[in-house]
């Protein structure tokens, strides 16, 4: 099994990510005061439609991008102030594998430990035991430039695991993978998730988010619409035995009609 | 069940022969050799001038083109009239002539054979071009067309300035040169096809990509240093004027009617010579690009399969001991530099820029100081000029900056340790040159050394400031992602190059060279405009 980080006390843990008024604008409002709150070792999916500010969130939160406002705070470390800190028990994982072509797994994976300064032995042995699990020991010592995109989704993988974070982020990571690499990286999602990380995940996959997911959040317009377990979910959409995919669009919808609304109103 | 096919569709059994006749009638209507070539030029024009800024680029190229031949103009005004007194029956005349279409074919050669390997290499938009019904083969013939004119351009860009003046000063003949540079860029074409498909047989694709750039390399830094190297082996110094005008070598030449001298003939303006150059010329590149068409579409998918084969594996089997963040930095970036084909042939040729004064120092070495001199600017230029490439890699071409910057790491952390892995990798070359000049003349060499530093340290602040997102496999367009970049990069090169030289000689204008590299580096300190 991995090696973890010893688990505080749950009841005594702060929210593993807490958001509040976080706003970003690009050429029009991508973030809009949005407040988000992911319990500490849930498994958190964040749904919404193309453009729906998703990605920008959870780039915001991983230090990719400067807020315009807002707070954010990781495990109760405010990841604006000590952003170092907060990285610290943090791992993103994007949807395009960056990886580099010119080094090996397990090359990667030693340079992710440096990065994070991981002791090397303590290092090594977790490497190894994630490309065992990944199915990546066989290529553990090739250059990554030949690999397919799965392959490579599942060493991006390993590097968000090797220096073992409390927070791992997901931006579409099962976009473009087969099934049975799609598989292994839920398997191993899970498996995390019961160690006692938490995981937030962005996903246009609505059956991934329905299996995996704890609780679900649905985000439009840079705002949260929706939050809750798939029945808290169906019963806010008012649509008791309906799929996640139903419930989404008709929350969508809902959202976009309430817009349009105020809009047509003041023509 | 409701079927998606339209109406007149005939899905569920073969096309009609008139449909066939249709749809052949159409692909041969619409990818002809002309639409090709449109297609081409499109895309060229869009590739050299930013969108709404055509009538900028256009003046700054006539005011370029206009300071060249301001420059070229006092160049020729050096030449003696009477040295070119029955030019094409003078040894001396052709030995010159012939001695710069060499080096200009060179060149040329090395620009080709980037360009052919591009051709084959990156995909673009060959993947969806093949996948269509059009003729690979014309699109072959177009490109290749193309290459051997955009070959001719960019050399001509540089060349024609100076065989305006010559035509201008000493006579309408020298025009011809014209036709020679046409000739010479079919040439170079057919040469650089030939090794390139050849390499492609002999070694396989994923080798001849190294071979090729790496030939391209040595032949572009040949055309620069070839000629110095035997005039330092002759005659001690940089100069070839003293080799070519040796009576013992201008003796032994073949007569002037031997057609060893048929290009330089050309030149200067024999129009026997001119057709007989041009016609061999061309009708050797049809008659490559002719046969090496078919095998077009074959080795562009050969090309592209390199990257689904094994990957190359890796010997060490062990994890490293770095165990700290700027050690990880530092050791992943040398890796990948070592790593890199493209840099590898680029490091040989900074290596080779370095053969003439390793040269020179090992002819002159116990000389006085003074000889010694001219060795710290080419030294200090090297430095500075792959210090260039190499910040250009760490810092904007890095493939994970989502990991990097995801890192428990200070920002300024990880600038340093880059930083740091540039400067190591520069010393690596320069450390053996800077060394020897110690041995001999150590005040000259701590000149040497200083001055390296202080190139090297422009060329990263440069490519700091002016850093962009971008992919390693983008280094050869590094160049155009930032013109100004590129331009400060060269002028403070030159100025530290210059400032060291002359300070090595003693001589008290390095201040004016030192106050310009300076005033660059500074100015681009400034510019925070880019950086975000």
């Amino acid at each position: 099994m991995l090696t973890n980080l010893d688990r505080p006390d749950s009841a005594a843990t702060p929210p593993a990510l807490e958001v509040r008024g976080l706003v970003k604008t690009f050429d029009r409002p991508a973030v809009d005061h949005l407040d988000l709150t992911v319990r500490a070792g849930e498994f958190y999916a964040l749904l919404g439609p193309n453009g729906a500010g998703k990605t920008t969130t959870l780039r915001m939160v991983a230090g990719l991008l400067k807020p315009d406002a807002g707070a954010v705070s990781i495990f109760g470390i405010d990841a604006l102030a000590d952003p170092v800190a907060a990285k610290r028990i943090t791992a993103w994982v994007s949807d395009e594998p960056m990886i580099y072509d010119k080094l090996s797994p397990i090359e990667y994976l030693e340079f992710v430990a440096g990065l994070w300064s991981i002791p090397p032995d303590v290092a090594e042995h977790r490497a190894h035991e994630l490309l065992d699990w990944l199915e990546l020991s066989a290529h553990a010592n090739q250059r990554c430039e030949g690999f397919s995109k799965g392959m490579r989704q599942k060493v991006a993988l390993a590097g968000a695991l090797v220096h073992d974070p409390r927070l791992i982020i997901l931006d579409e990571p099962l976009t473009g993978l087969d099934a049975g690499s799609a598989r292994i990286v839920k398997d191993v999602l899970l498996q995390r998730v019961r160690a006692g990380v938490t995981i937030i995940m962005t996903t246009h996959i609505l059956e991934v988010a329905e299996r995996m997911a704890e609780r679900i959040g649905v985000i439009a317009g840079g705002r949260l619409i929706a939050e809750g377990t798939l029945d808290e979910l169906r019963a806010h959409a008012g649509k008791a035995s309906s799929s996640l995919e139903d419930v989404f669009l008709d929350l969508v919808n809902q959202e976009a009609g309430d817009r349009a609304r105020p809009a047509e109103n003041a023509a | 069940m409701t079927t998606l096919a339209p109406p007149d569709s005939t899905l569920s059994g073969a096309a009609s022969s008139s449909d066939q006749h249709v749809a052949r009638r159409n692909t041969v209507d619409v990818a002809t050799v002309g639409w090709f070539i449109q297609h081409e030029i499109r895309l060229a024009f869009r590739d050299w001038i930013p969108r709404g800024k055509t009538t900028q680029v256009a003046i700054i190229s006539a005011l370029i083109v206009i300071a060249l031949h301001g420059i070229a103009y006092e160049f020729v005004a050096l030449i003696p009239a009477k040295a070119l007194v029955n030019q094409s029956e003078s040894p001396f005349a052709l030995l010159v002539a012939s001695l710069a279409i060499v080096s200009l074919f060179t060149m040329m050669i090395a620009q080709a054979m980037e360009a052919v390997t591009r051709a084959f290499y990156v995909r673009g938009d060959l993947e969806l071009i093949l996948s269509s019904p059009a003729s690979s083969r014309k699109l072959f013939a177009v490109r290749m067309v193309a290459t051997t004119i955009a070959t001719a351009s960019l050399v001509g860009f540089l060349i024609l300035p100076f065989i305006d003046m010559l035509a201008f000063a000493h006579g309408i003949g020298w025009l011809g040169g014209y036709c020679v540079l046409l000739a010479l860029s079919a040439l170079s074409q057919t040469l650089a096809l030939l090794i390139t498909g050849g390499l492609f047989r002999w070694i396989g694709p994923r080798r001849t990509r190294l071979m090729a750039q790496v030939i391209g390399a040595v032949l572009g830094a040949t055309a620069v240093i070839g000629g110095q190297v035997p005039a330092i082996l002759k005659s001690g110094t940089l100069s070839r004027l003293a080799l070519i005008s040796d009576p013992t070598i201008l003796a032994v030449l073949p007569q002037p009617s031997s057609l060893i001298w048929l290009p330089a003939k050309a030149a200067m303006g024999n129009p026997l010579a001119i057709s007989l150059l041009l016609m061999a010329s061309f009708a050797a590149l049809a008659a490559t690009i002719y046969r090496m068409s078919n095998g077009f579409a074959e080795m562009v998918v050969t090309a592209a399969g390199i990257s689904e084969q094994k990957a190359v594996s890796t010997r060490r089997t062990q994890f490293g001991r770095a165990n700290s963040p700027a050690k990880a930095l530092r050791q992943k970036e040398l890796r990948l530099i070592l790593r890199d084909p493209w840099l590898v042939s680029q490091s040989l040729m900074q290596i080779l820029y370095l053969v003439p004064p390793a040269l020179l120092l090992w002819r002159n070495f116990g000389d006085k100081a003074g000889t010694l001199a001219i060795l710290v600017p080419v030294i200090v230029m090297a430095s500075g000029q792959l210090a260039g490439g190499l910040a250009w890699l760490a810092i904007s071409a890095e493939d994970a900056p989502d990991l990097i910057t995801t890192a428990p790491i200070r920002d300024n952390l990880a600038l340093r340790a880059k930083i740091e892995a540039v400067a190591l990798a520069v010393a690596w070359v320069s450390g053996p040159f800077l060394l020897a000049l110690g041995l001999g003349a150590p005040l000259t060499a701590f000149f040497g050394l200083i001055f390296s530093g202080l190139a090297v340290g422009s060329a990263t602040i440069i490519q700091f400031r002016f850093r962009t997102q971008a992919r390693r496999s983008q280094f050869r367009r590094r160049q155009r992602s930032s013109r100004l970049a590129t331009l400060a990069e060269t002028f403070t090169g030159i100025a530290w190059a210059g400032a060291a030289g002359l300070l090595a000689a003693g001589n008290s204008i390095c201040l004016v060279p030192i106050l310009i590299a300076t005033a660059i580096t500074g100015a681009c300190l400034i510019n925070r405009g880019r950086t975000g």
